[in-house]
């Protein structure tokens, strides 16, 4: 079976500063990969990378076989890689429906002229936008806040809100920046059980950047790990956990002290 | 070829007095992000106030001259206080409207004290140097003798002062800056006083070339000035001076060589390229945003 | 929870028809009656430009959220090829003015491509600035130019910009801005404000619906540029500097960035304002200008912030207000009726 997603050779390079080097992966469809790895090792420059935010300097990139490497930010996307950020970027002054229809912009094909002269392509389309955002709103019970303004929610329902946003483009692999970050034990507990169901429902494979440990042994299927721009190991959570150069990777500054 | 040096010593007259006004655009940029639009009609203020000190008060060109680079600088500094200050939270957008209103606003008072007929200004440098078989103004000579001794004080003031040294670390990051105990608001202040003293200069030495005064003189003046700065590379001073330098001597060459009707064309033409190559200037770092 | 009742998408199309129309007929009676004198009558026209101009400003500057410092190019543009063609052309005037505007419309639309594409890779007062740097020099060829007439500029233009057709592109602007606005592809151009990489990730063309946005909103500022040079009858370029940009700009600022009705009620204050203070013509820039630095400090958003009126809406309101407080009034007389029981 080829793999949904095949990453190959991979780097970009700031002003001399390798960020990232030789990054090789191959993600199965509906698989969980875990990304992790200290401050600054080129985690999240792995998620621009890939979506073109920053353009690589060399490898590759096939999406279901096909090659996206140099694709716009928004091909990428159109072409089934959806993410969220690590700081929220919400579109803060609308309302969580008009976010989750931005992501589903690309899902209508009425033109301009439909929506200047509301031909029924526009009433069609629109209806079954608001229709299936709902859905999907409802899916992370976050149906009843649909008219609040995004930049209104509580932090959780925020970084709930930015899945949502990102599922709705209809992606095959999800990228996943820190989903955790600020949630206490209970909300990271609960937040487990939903990116398991996303997992289930939508049928993707997601790639998720995490420090909480218990959330990325709890449920990645395969781990990355990530120090200076280098894949330094990758394996099940039981063998990250016993291996060596992960253990030092984490630790080596306090055990030199 | 005499017709060539005689032109690049009039673009080197006009480009120290866009060097003068664009070193204020770009220290004001520096430090608090915004393209002062104002900056232009600070310049029509330096022009007034000298002209009517002299004109009223028969006041000597010299004090008249010092008298509104003090009055220009007063008037940077409560523009800032009272406009941009409150505002300095609110977004750039809010900053860039603000500016264009406080433009309109200085415009607009002098045209209703002074009337929008243009005024006579008496050139203060009089008397002609003769290089081959072209004459000179003194005005010519004396503006950009002054302008490099006063970028070369501007440079050292950046370099060595302790305000100068301020002034670099409130652009660099503002907030660090505060915590390292440095009085950011008294940094901006004097930020903006010495551009728009610069400004005064500038215009006093404008004047003494073009000698007609009007109310909007400012905007035209103020907005080459400014492609100046973005040539440059806006926030670098020299930057900012070789970009007038370079935005006079060719304006110089394209009112000798093309059509005095075409140099505005010519200099917002500079301006897009420079946009749409290299943002960031000659001198500038380019700049990214983190995602 | 209140039931809506004017939800029925058609009926609220009749009502805002009705409206516009009743409007109409309102302000032709105020005419016809000489309750509007000749003079105020013809004040409706610059109203209604300077409507065009600063609703279609705002898309780009409020909706979009980039700011565009020459406007006042694109109205050129348009004022001139209006111009051009229906002083080249002899058509019954209720076929030549509209078809002179849709020109000069397009005409303008294709500069607002030409310099979006290149102007929109960049942001904020670098967008600003070369837009600026645009109108100047689109001012600058129009002053060079012999079949524009140069710095003489074109008179003799047929005065045939009246009330009706004002008032009819006023609706076309209103109308097509609102409904772009309330689409995916308005949706589009908001996301652009609000953060652009996170609309990019979400599978937004950003670049295209910049381009879009940018090249709309020229389309309709030359428009109204031809609305402009068929009532002056007189074109003259020193007219389009970017003190006009500004003008248009303090406009929409004042209204709200963001808000088409903010936009409507500022250009028809605005417009009036200066005519109520004749007498003190040499202010009134100065209250301007003042204003707009006031408005900016105390109240930066704009005096609409970025609130749209909808006629349906207020009406839904009022009636559950209505409503409300006739059920409090029901609900406080019930006891009084249980116990004289």
């Amino acid at each position: 079976m080829t793999p949904v997603l095949d990453i190959s050779n991979l780097g970009i390079n700031f002003g001399g500063l390798q960020a990232l080097d030789d990054f090789n992966i191959q993600v199965r469809n509906r698989e969980i990969v875990g990304l992790i790895g200290p401050n600054g090792a080129g985690k999240t420059t792995v998620f621009n990378v890939l979506t073109n935010v920053y353009q690589p300097s060399k490898g590759g990139i096939r999406l279901t076989g096909k090659n996206i490497l140099g694709k716009s930010t928004h091909e990428v996307t159109r072409n089934g890689i959806a993410r969220t950020f690590q700081n929220i970027r919400l579109f803060k002054s609308l309302s969580v429906l008009d976010n989750v229809k931005i992501g589903l912009h690309n899902s209508m094909t009425y033109s301009l002229f439909s929506a200047w002269l509301r031909l029924p392509s526009y009433w069609k389309e629109e209806a079954a936008a608001a229709k299936l955002g709902r859905e999907l709103l409802a899916v992370f019970d976050m149906e009843e806040l649909s008219d609040a303004p995004a930049g209104s929610l509580p932090y959780g329902a925020q970084r709930r809100l930015e899945i949502v946003r990102a599922l709705a483009t209809n992606p095959k692999v999800l990228l996943l920046d820190e989903p955790a970050a600020g949630m206490n034990p209970s909300e990271t507990a609960e937040l487990m059980r939903t990116i398991h169901d996303v997992r289930d429902k939508f049928d993707v494979a997601i790639i998720l950047i995490e420090h909480d440990m218990s959330l990325v042994m709890g449920m990645c299927e395969r781990i990355l790990v990530l120090n200076y721009g280098l894949i330094i190991a990758q394996g099940t959570p039981d063998e990250i956990k016993n291996n060596p150069l992960v253990i030092e990777a984490y630790l080596g500054q306090q055990r030199g002290e | 070829m005499m017709t060539l040096v005689y032109l690049m010593i009039n673009g080197l007259q006009i480009g120290s007095i866009y060097s003068l006004v664009a070193l204020g655009y770009s220290m004001v940029y520096g430090i608090v992000k915004l393209v002062n639009f104002a900056h232009g009609d600070i310049i029509m203020v330096g022009a007034y106030s000298t002209w009517y000190l002299m004109s009223h008060f028969s006041v000597p060109a010299w004090i008249a001259a010092l008298a509104s680079v003090v009055i220009c600088s007063v008037l940077g500094m409560l523009i800032e206080k009272i406009a941009y200050k409150p505002l300095r939270k609110s977004g750039r957008l809010s900053l860039l409207v603000t500016a264009i209103g406080v433009s309109l606003l200085l415009q607009n008072v002098v045209q209703l004290l002074f009337s929008a007929n243009p005024r006579m200004f008496a050139n203060m440098f009089t008397g002609t140097v003769t290089v081959g078989e072209r004459q000179f103004s003194n005005a010519t000579t004396v503006t950009i003798a002054v302008s490099i001794a006063i970028m070369a004080g501007l440079t050292l003031l950046v370099k060595k002062t302790k305000i100068g040294k301020a002034m670099r670390t409130v652009s660099e990051d503002n907030e660090t800056a505060q915590l390292m105990g440095i009085n950011v608001n008294n940094t901006i202040s004097f930020t903006f006083a010495l551009g728009s003293g610069l400004a005064a200069v500038g215009a006093i030495f404008y004047c003494c070339s073009y000698s007609q005064i009007q109310p909007t003189m400012g905007s035209m003046l103020g907005l080459k000035a400014f492609v100046a700065a973005v040539l440059g590379g806006i926030g670098s001073l020299p930057g900012a001076m070789t970009g007038g330098l370079c935005i006079g001597i060719a304006e110089s060459l394209t009112k000798g060589y093309i059509s005095s009707q075409l140099t505005d064309a010519v200099v917002f033409g500079i301006l897009i390229v420079v946009l749409l190559v290299k943002p960031s200037g000659i001198f500038g770092r380019p700049q990214s945003e983190k995602v | 929870m209140t039931t809506r009742l004017l939800k029925n998408v058609p009926f609220r199309y009749a009502l805002n028809a009705a409206a516009a129309a009743g409007l109409y007929i309102v302000l032709m009676i105020l005419i016809d009656t000489k309750v509007l004198n000749r003079y105020q009558a013809l004040m409706l026209i610059p109203i209604g430009f300077n409507i065009i101009l600063a609703v279609s400003l705002n898309l780009s500057a409020g909706f979009m959220g980039q700011l565009p410092l020459g406007h006042a190019g694109f109205m050129s543009v348009g004022a001139y090829t209006a111009a051009l063609f229906s002083m080249s052309v002899n058509l019954p005037t209720n076929l030549e003015l509209p078809l002179a505007l849709v020109l000069g419309g397009l005409a303008a639309a294709v500069f607002g491509v030409l310099i979006g594409l290149p102007a929109l890779r960049l942001k904020g007062d670098y967008l600003a600035i070369l837009t600026l740097g645009f109108g100047e020099i689109i001012r600058v060829i129009i002053l060079n130019l012999k079949f524009t007439g140069g710095a003489y500029g074109l008179r003799g233009i047929g005065r045939q910009t009246t009330v009706t057709w004002v008032y009819i592109f006023v609706l076309i602007t209103l109308f097509a801005l609102s409904t772009l606005i309330k689409s995916r592809h308005g949706r589009a151009i908001l996301s652009i404000r609000e953060d652009e990489i996170a609309a990019e990730a979400s599978g937004i063309p950003t670049t295209y619906y910049k381009v879009l946005a940018f090249s709309v909103s020229a389309a309709f500022a030359g428009v109204a540029g031809g609305l402009y040079a068929h009532y002056l009858s007189i074109l003259d370029p020193s007219s389009f500097g970017f003190m006009k940009s500004a003008e248009i700009l303090v406009i929409v600022v004042l209204g709200g960035l963001g808000s088409l009705f903010g936009s409507v009620v500022s250009a028809t204050v605005l417009t009036i304002l200066p005519e109520l203070l004749r007498g003190f013509a040499e202010y009134r820039m100065v209250i301007y200008s003042l204003l707009l630095v006031a408005v900016m400090i105390f109240k930066p958003s704009g005096l609409c912030g970025r609130y749209d009126f909808s006629l349906g809406d207020t009406l839904d309101d009022f009636f559950a207000l209505l409503r409300d407080k006739l059920l409090k009034k029901a609900i406080k007389e019930a006891p009084a009726e249980a116990e004289g029981k």
